[in-house]
């Protein structure tokens, strides 16, 4: 009867769900912008054209590394993303031409070199940060105070460095990290406005609570130990930032939840040692980078048990 | 009941669709010819018993079971023996052999001999269940007398009667419980006997209030003492091992069976089935199938077994245009099929019309949803890189075989990995591995 119409073979499951990867990257861009925005509103206009090179630069550099290695350009909205994590870990005094070339790295060496989104080994957005933290190091650490603050750009220092002088209470500075009135790269500012960008993230289970807040209180803890005020460590620096839009990138983080929480106190202990003792600032950058680089090894160690398997001998299943 | 070894993971929650869900089932025309393959069933394709030219009633026995895991064949309309066609299986789309009857038109069914003894004999009931051909009707096709004949000394303490129906748009087994419960009932009864099981107990969804009524007051009115216990609506509930693992925290290991544990799972419809057979003579002729997706009114339709799709399709009202995908079975686990002329077999529970558009695949980009959603704790990611990689003996390392290809994994791929495939590429290469091969 129907033999006019032809019929399509397709394996199971024939239909498949809302997830892609551009949704999820939209969802994450929608959720940086709430730190995007606050640094516009902490830093000035500036920081719209810093956008605007970051993400022109990452998406021309996606498509010509694509065109290169002949394969089909899609916008799929990771190079969207990194562009922007990129501008947002910057301090606000960079110069354009810098971002431009970080976003070159990020995208052309970090990830397209490696095979595209999927198979870097280092999240692109911190992995430029690292390249122009090197090359650069004066740039990368002359910080600016936030406009909302001082009417000028005033030359300040981070809390976590050495030269940085606070007069008020440190309740009042605990407030003002929080806020985003002191110093700092141009989306870690504000501790509250990550906060909703990641709550965001929880709220549509792009990502998981356990990476940011066993990060966020290994960090707490360890620097408590250390004889730090642990309230600063993780409202100064790329900390919350790092914990909840770096530290829980798919593709250089762990697999399984108990990977994951390897992965997240590996990263919080080794923020707390980079800036406790060693000599460049960057503890969380570096540290996520390093945990980047041991995901391998710890996805081997940290499989999930299947069904009906006994996790050791002696435990019993039928 | 406590359940305390639930898990929080290892499931999705897919639409519904269960449009034909207040459909009563409605007897479908007799078709004009019938084509039922041999292998209907896992185990041996039955032995042909007929000849072209025979003429055979409604439930005349045209083939017969090769060995004990193999499954009589009944004729499902009267009529005429036609030669044997080859065609491809709508289970496994290899070539096979099918018997053809043309029908008469006068559908004469064959006298059947309902059981007077009661209490039945073990012998008796396993005998009449192998006569009537019954097989799993839940999917797997299993030969049911295989299933039920336990050896002596094993002890089996649980029955559960399977009415999770997870897979979206199908509300066949929906619609027998509501309108047939107490042939299920019945059915349970004759096979907790059988099995002197301490603990009957009906699962359904609790998107099913209906059916969960209908079983309750069965129950009541037949005087069954079985629970009827009310699952969460989530896909996959209705697989096996993860049917038992909910209702009982038993992990059933790779290689071992339910009977193992001491547990059967029967499906409702095979249950009504059972009833069917013993109590009335019944062979197994006919089912409720769901007919739904991309067609005019969406139905559930009581048909012979072998009756072609398309038969099914127009007594819906036809195919809506644009539908290029005919499926036996649910989305998430039906087999597409080649043919509109594909005939339905005993375990077709429902033929579903598709549309949807399939996406690219793109790299995996890591998000280990695929790791959550599998409901046998495994790591589908990982068996695609090793499939990709060709490393089958790690594949095997990975317990790949314990998959049972529900497809909840790449339901939720973001990267649209169409998983199950190169878990199926995996499995074929595991076993070859096995057998020596390479």
């Amino acid at each position: 009867m129907k033999g006019n119409q032809k019929l399509t073979l397709s394996t199971a499951p024939h239909f498949l769900g809302r997830q892609s990867i551009r949704r999820d990257m939209v969802l994450v861009t929608l959720a940086l912008a709430f730190p995007t925005g606050g640094a516009i509103a902490f830093f000035g206009l500036r920081v719209v054209w810093m956008l605007a090179t970051g993400i022109i630069a990452s998406l021309l550099t996606e498509w010509c590394a694509k065109k290169l290695r002949r394969k089909p350009f899609f916008m799929d909205g990771s190079a969207l993303v990194t562009g922007i994590l990129l501008v947002l870990v910057l301090p606000p005094t960079v110069p354009l031409w810098m971002i431009a070339l970080g976003a070159v790295f990020s995208i052309g060496i970090v990830k397209e070199a490696f095979g595209g989104l999927g198979a870097n080994i280092f999240n692109p957005a911190l992995a430029g940060r690292a390249f122009l933290t090197v090359s650069f190091a004066g740039a990368m650490t002359h910080w600016v105070a936030p406009l909302s603050t001082t009417a000028s750009a005033v030359t300040t220092a981070t809390p976590l460095a050495d030269g940085f002088v606070w007069t008020a209470s440190t309740s009042a500075l605990y407030k003002a990290l929080f806020l985003g009135s002191v110093g700092g790269s141009i989306g870690e500012t504000s501790a509250l406005l990550i906060l909703v960008g990641g709550a965001m993230l929880l709220a549509f289970r792009v990502i998981r609570w356990h990476v940011p807040f066993i990060y966020i209180g290994t960090v707490f803890i360890g620097s408590w130990v250390l004889g730090h005020d642990p309230m600063i460590q993780i409202l100064a620096g790329g900390l919350m930032l790092g914990a909840f839009f770096m530290a829980t990138d798919y593709v250089t983080s762990p697999l399984t939840t108990k990977g994951r929480v390897v992965f997240a106190v590996g990263a919080g202990t080794l923020t707390v040692l980079i800036r406790s003792f060693a000599s460049m600032p960057g503890g969380v950058n570096y540290s996520i980078l390093l945990m980047n680089a041991l995901t391998p090894l710890i996805d081997r160690y940290t499989r999930t048990r299947p069904l009906g398997i006994p996790r050791r001998q002696g435990k019993k299943v039928a | 009941m406590k359940r305390s070894h639930v898990r929080k993971f290892g499931y999705i929650h897919p639409p519904t669709s269960k449009f034909a869900a207040d459909q009563v089932s409605k007897l479908a025309p007799i078709p004009e010819r019938v084509v039922l393959p041999l292998a209907q069933h896992i185990g041996k394709p039955a032995r042909l018993l007929v000849e072209p030219g025979d003429e055979v009633r409604v439930g005349e026995r045209i083939a017969e079971a090769d060995g004990f895991i193999s499954a009589h064949l009944h004729a499902s309309i009267s009529g005429v023996v036609q030669p044997l066609v080859t065609l491809l299986s709508p289970t496994s789309g290899m070539p096979v052999q099918g018997v053809v009857i043309e029908s008469d038109g006068k559908d004469q069914w064959l006298e059947f001999v309902p059981d007077v003894d009661e209490p039945f004999s073990r012998k008796d009931v396993i005998g009449r269940i192998q006569d009537a051909g019954i097989v799993g009707l839940g999917g797997a096709a299993f030969p049911t007398h295989a299933k039920v004949d336990r050896p002596e000394g094993e002890r089996i303490h649980t029955l559960l009667i399977n009415g999770a129906e997870c897979e979206p748009f199908i509300t066949s087994d929906d619609r027998l419980m509501i309108e047939d419960s107490a042939r299920i009932v019945q059915g349970a009864r004759i096979l907790a006997e059988l099995l002197q099981v301490d603990r009957i107990a009906f699962c359904v969804e609790e998107n099913k209030p209906l059916a969960i009524a209908a079983m309750r007051t069965a129950c009541d009115e037949l005087g069954l003492n079985a629970e009827v216990v009310s699952l969460p609506s989530r896909y996959p509930m209705g697989a096996e091992k993860t049917l038992i693992h909910y209702m009982l925290g038993i992990e059933i290991s790779p290689g071992s069976f339910p009977t193992d544990v001491g547990v059967v799972v029967q499906n409702i419809a095979t249950a009504a089935a059972i009833a069917d057979a013993v109590l009335r003579g019944q062979p197994m002729i006919q089912r409720v199938v769901t007919v739904a997706g991309s067609v005019r009114s969406p139905s559930n339709l009581i048909a012979r077994v072998g009756t072609p799709a398309c038969a099914l399709i127009a007594a819906c009202g036809g195919a809506l245009p644009g539908s290029d995908r005919l499926l036996f079975g649910g989305p998430m686990m039906g087999i597409a099929q080649a043919s509109w002329n594909a005939p339905t077999l005993k375990s077709t529970n429902c033929i579903l019309l598709l549309d949807a558009p399939q996406r690219i695949e793109r790299n995996c980009i890591r998000c280990a949803r695929c790791i959550e959603r599998c409901p046998m704790g495994l790591m589908p990611q990982r068996f695609v890189e090793l499939v990709k990689a060709d490393q089958t003996d790690e594949l095997d390392a990975c317990h790949l075989l314990n998959c049972v290809e529900c497809g909840a994994c790449a339901y939720d791929c973001p990267a649209a990995i169409p998983i199950v495939s190169y878990i199926k590429i995996g499995k074929a290469r595991v076993r070859s591995l096995a057998r020596g091969g390479k």
